[in-house]
């Protein structure tokens, strides 16, 4: 870690966004991840994300559980509202918040370790619910904080530092999350901004709960030769399937691509995602089909990266749930909490 | 594009943006260091090795790096390098024999220097030590040259300039005061193996118009102030108008203000923007309520029964077009006044310089001097300071000197003038330990300290009470950490690069990116922030193990912060120590 601060000097052609901030004010503290950490180029996605997206850091909330990843929320966007949970407890946390507070946009930052082991149950039920949320597992097939044992995400057959091949299957997030029916289904790299700014910048806007994988390699546990979640086997073995492109409400599309190979979707802020194929042929809008297309190409060792799978039109967990448009969070007590009367009222209805 | 080539010390040089600019390319971060470790005499030598008069030049430099400085780019001032030099200067200490000294044994070369200013003294300063006899001519009764009759002692005190002459002159150099040179042929005869001629610019431009020679109340700038440093004037009238803008005009007016002027006026013909005086020497002459009267252009002197009663001129509009000045006369104004001091130019006279002595002549008919060696079409007679090109100022006739002092020593030696030693540097790591480096790369955003000056009454009583009163302990602590430490430079071996973004992702004033090769006028459009100065070198690395992409570096705006290589995980950014190995006569490169 760094014991200096980042130098407040800055580029004098920084550009202010629609609320008069640059992106050096969606900054947090200095890291204390080990140097090199694709944690903190995920981090550095997340900055540019918000800013391009004029997010006002009051509207937002970071929330984490335990590990190497749910240190990051410190890493961005000092003036936000920020929560770090129990272990594998940040969707239900979130899920209050939100439930709570439907006016702030949420950002939960997770690992493989928080949401595919202790995790788990939470995180399938954050999806089931269609949580509006972002919610990012920093994937590195590795418990970094504990010194390097496999993961959950550890591949068959990839190597420990220590040079033993894991031998149980992985789970993968994004294979689960289009089985449990989540809306919003992105893989990503840590070390391929150009493709994780706009998914991210999408789930952000998405009406949902968006899941977004970004395979990011653990410098000190997890880069050695034989690692499957290296920087040098992931950049070797990356399939880039969908490129998106956010085009924020009211911009000109500008972004020709030849006819039948890019999807147009509406966001429900009136934002569109630009869907561009630049791999083999998929639909991004058909689930089963991305379901063993997915489970083919990584059966042959590929990682196929970008926004895979999008479904606007479903319903999140406050349309579900018929609730009132207002926050809850912004009602006077009083009608929160009308009083007694109003209790035996309610009981009395039911008898 | 190709790798950069960060083995020519010119590479890194231009990195340290104040070394570059300063003619005589002193070490400014190194010293600046060591003053922030209280080692004001290491400061003061590591100073007096490239510029000899850190005490005079600490406050009297035209500062050339100054405007140069990184932290214009990233913050509003720059550091005041020029004060901190002061500061080594003022709390140096007892020296005791750092300096150099001449060898007991001499090397039996003769060389005379004409003129004891500080282009002669910073040659003798170099042939000294090696052994030679030199022996300098002065007119006046004291050495310093302009710096003493030119400079007013509220700005350089006569102690200091005593002291920095007084080093060189104890290595045994003989000065012949009173002994003015008149004929360049005499001196000749006299054998010397050498002869140098920093008898500098000390001709002032005079104004020839209507009334010029009608009173003994016109005063040629630079001789007024001569007369006044050698106390042949006291006193001055009470108004008083000073012709002309540049750092003359502002010790005329200030000089005039305290002999006695009470309304002085500094006539420019062009409007704020176009003076030749430094910014601050402008700010210090308002200070002392001097009036800077723009758009006009003198005329006529006007003279009533033999007496000076005032100046005419011609009034001007001035505006912007396309860049350049325009101006449309006006009408015409008598300013009244009871002195008038001419202070626009000066030049270098030769006029003791024989038309038979094989020495070419220009079309101004100054001596033709080799821009490399110095030396004029005579062999064994070489120029330096203001007799070689004309005025500049201290630290030019310093480098000139240098360089001089090469040639000089190579013509003594029977070594070819242009045989001259190369330029070396120093790169090593200044990683001490996890993340501690041998340099402080915390960024401290204070703002540059303000000067301190004397009041205005106490200053204008004492003609010689110098103005400002140096940085005191506090200001010196702030200002020391102004400094960004542009010395210590980033250097990158793509071998160890891994692409994990980190440095790209950390660096605050987004100077880096990791993007496809290409020609740089193509990469600099495409790097992580715009590149607003192309002046600036673009570093750039070969092609990176696992992409074949590079690593690109705009030099312009890094802070020198090291954070690249504290988030660096395989240590491909490292923080190194350059220095410039500069060669002196005698002294070649190691």
């Amino acid at each position: 870690m760094s014991y200096i601060k980042k130098p407040v000097a800055r580029h004098p052609s920084l550009r202010p966004n629609a609320l008069g901030l640059t992106i050096r004010d969606y900054e947090g503290s200095m890291s204390t991840l080990c140097a090199g950490c694709g944690h903190d180029s995920i981090t550095a996605a997340i900055v540019r994300a918000l800013y391009e997206l004029d997010v006002p850091p009051h509207m937002l909330a970071k929330l984490s559980g335990i590990g190497c990843s749910s240190k990051t929320p410190t890493y961005f966007v000092s003036g936000a509202h920020g929560f770090n949970s129990a272990h594998g407890r940040m969707p239900a946390i979130a899920t209050g918040a939100n439930a709570a507070n439907r006016a702030l946009l949420y950002i939960g930052v997770s690992g493989d370790g928080d949401s595919l082991s202790i995790g788990l149950g939470q995180m399938v039920h954050a999806m089931r619910r269609n949580l509006r949320m972002l919610y990012v597992i920093e994937n590195n097939g590795v418990y970094g904080l504990t010194k390097g044992q496999f993961s959950a995400s550890s591949d068959i057959g990839s190597k420990s530092k220590r040079g033993e091949a894991n031998t149980q299957p992985p789970i993968d997030p994004v294979m689960l999350a289009l089985d449990i029916g989540a809306t919003y289904v992105a893989r990503s790299f840590s070390g391929d901004k150009a493709q994780l700014v706009p998914i991210l910048k999408g789930a952000l806007r998405h009406n949902g709960f968006a899941l977004v994988d970004v395979i990011s390699p653990c410098v000190t546990f997890n880069d050695h030769e034989g690692s499957t979640k290296s920087y040098l086997y992931t950049r070797k073995h990356q399939l880039p399937i969908v490129q998106a492109d956010f085009v924020p409400p009211a911009a000109e599309i500008r972004a020709e691509y030849a006819p039948g190979t890019v999807h147009e979707v509406r966001m429900h802020d009136g934002s569109t995602l630009q869907l561009h194929k630049v791999g083999p042929d998929y639909d991004p809008t058909d689930r089963r089909a991305a379901w063993s297309f997915l489970s083919e190409r990584q059966r042959s060792g590929e990682i196929p990266t970008g926004l895979l799978y999008l479904d606007e039109s479903g319903s999140d967990m406050h349309a579900a749930a018929k609730t009132v448009s207002r926050p809850l969070a912004q009602m006077p007590f009083e009608e929160l909490c009308p009083g007694e009367a109003a209790l035996r009222k309610l009981q009395d209805a039911y008898r | 594009m190709e790798p950069t080539n960060i083995k020519d010390p010119a590479y890194f040089h231009k990195v340290v943006d104040c070394q570059w600019a300063c003619p005589a390319h002193t070490n400014v971060p190194e010293y600046i260091r060591l003053i922030a470790q209280g080692r004001y005499a290491d400061a003061y030598l590591l100073n007096r090795q490239s510029n000899v008069f850190p005490g005079i030049l600490g406050r009297t430099c035209d500062r050339p790096c100054e405007p140069a400085c990184r932290r214009t780019r990233v913050d509003e001032k720059p550091v005041a390098i020029c004060r901190l030099k002061r500061v080594a200067a003022d709390l140096k200490g007892e020296l005791g024999d750092r300096l150099p000294r001449a060898p007991a044994q001499k090397n039996g070369k003769r060389v005379a220097c004409i003129g004891a200013g500080p282009a002669s003294l910073a040659v003798a300063n170099d042939l000294a030590p090696l052994g030679y006899d030199v022996t300098i001519f002065e007119k006046a009764a004291v050495a310093g040259g302009l710096m003493r009759s030119n400079i007013p002692a509220f700005r350089l005190p006569a102690a200091v300039l005593d002291e920095e002459i007084g080093m060189i002159l104890a290595m045994g150099v003989t000065v012949r005061y009173g002994a003015p040179i008149t004929s360049l042929k005499a001196l000749l005869a006299e054998g010397y193996d050498a002869i140098f001629v920093g008898s500098g610019a000390p001709r002032g431009k005079n104004l020839e118009i209507p009334g010029r020679y009608d009173s003994d109340r016109i005063h040629i700038g630079i001789d007024w102030l001569g007369s006044v440093a050698f106390g042949h004037t006291t006193s001055i009238g009470e108004r008083v108008l000073i012709i002309g803008v540049g750092n003359t005009a502002m010790d005329c007016c200030r000089t005039a203000r305290r002999l006695g002027g009470k309304d002085i006026k500094v006539m420019a013909r062009k409007p704020r923007g176009y003076f030749k005086a430094s910014p601050w020497e402008l700010e210090d002459a308002e200070e002392e309520q001097v009036e800077i009267v723009v758009d006009h252009e003198p005329i006529r002197f006007v003279i009533e029964d033999g007496k000076l009663k005032g100046m005419e001129f011609q009034r001007y509009q001035s505006r912007e077009e396309n860049g350049r000045l325009a101006q449309t006369p006006l009408d015409k104004v008598i300013l009244p006044a009871d002195d008038v001091i001419l202070a626009i130019g000066q030049e270098s006279s030769f006029p003791w310089i024989e038309d038979d002595l094989g020495i070419e002549r220009d079309k101004w008919k100054a001596p033709v001097v080799d821009k490399t060696t110095f030396m004029c079409s005579r062999p064994g007679v070489f120029f330096g300071g203001d007799a070689a090109w004309g005025p500049l100022n201290i630290i030019w006739a310093v480098e000139h000197a240098h360089q001089a002092a090469i040639s000089i020593h190579n013509h003594c030696q029977g070594v070819a003038l242009t045989d001259r030693p190369k330029w070396g540097m120093n790169l090593a790591s200044t990683k001490m330990g996890l993340h501690e480096w041998a340099y402080k790369n915390d960024y401290n955003p204070v703002g540059r300290q303000k000067m301190h000056h004397v009041d205005l009454t106490r200053r204008f009583k004492e003609l010689s009470l110098e103005v400002e009163l140096g940085f005191d302990a506090e200001q010196t602590a702030r200002e020391v950490e102004r400094c960004l430490n542009c010395d210590v430079e980033t250097v990158f071996s793509e071998k160890r690069c891994i692409e994990c973004d980190a440095c790209v992702d950390v660096c605050p004033v987004l100077c880096l990116t990791i993007a496809p090769g290409g020609q740089e006028k193509e990469l600099r459009g495409r790097l992580s922030a715009p590149s607003v100065n192309p002046g600036q070198a673009l570093y750039a690395s070969g092609a990176l193990p696992q992409t074949g992409r590079v690593m690109l570096k705009d030099e312009d705006l890094c802070v020198h912060c090291g954070l690249c290589a504290e988030r660096c995980p395989t240590a491909a950014w490292d923080m190194q120590k350059f220095d410039l190995l500069m060669p002196y006569a005698g002294k070649p490169t190691p």
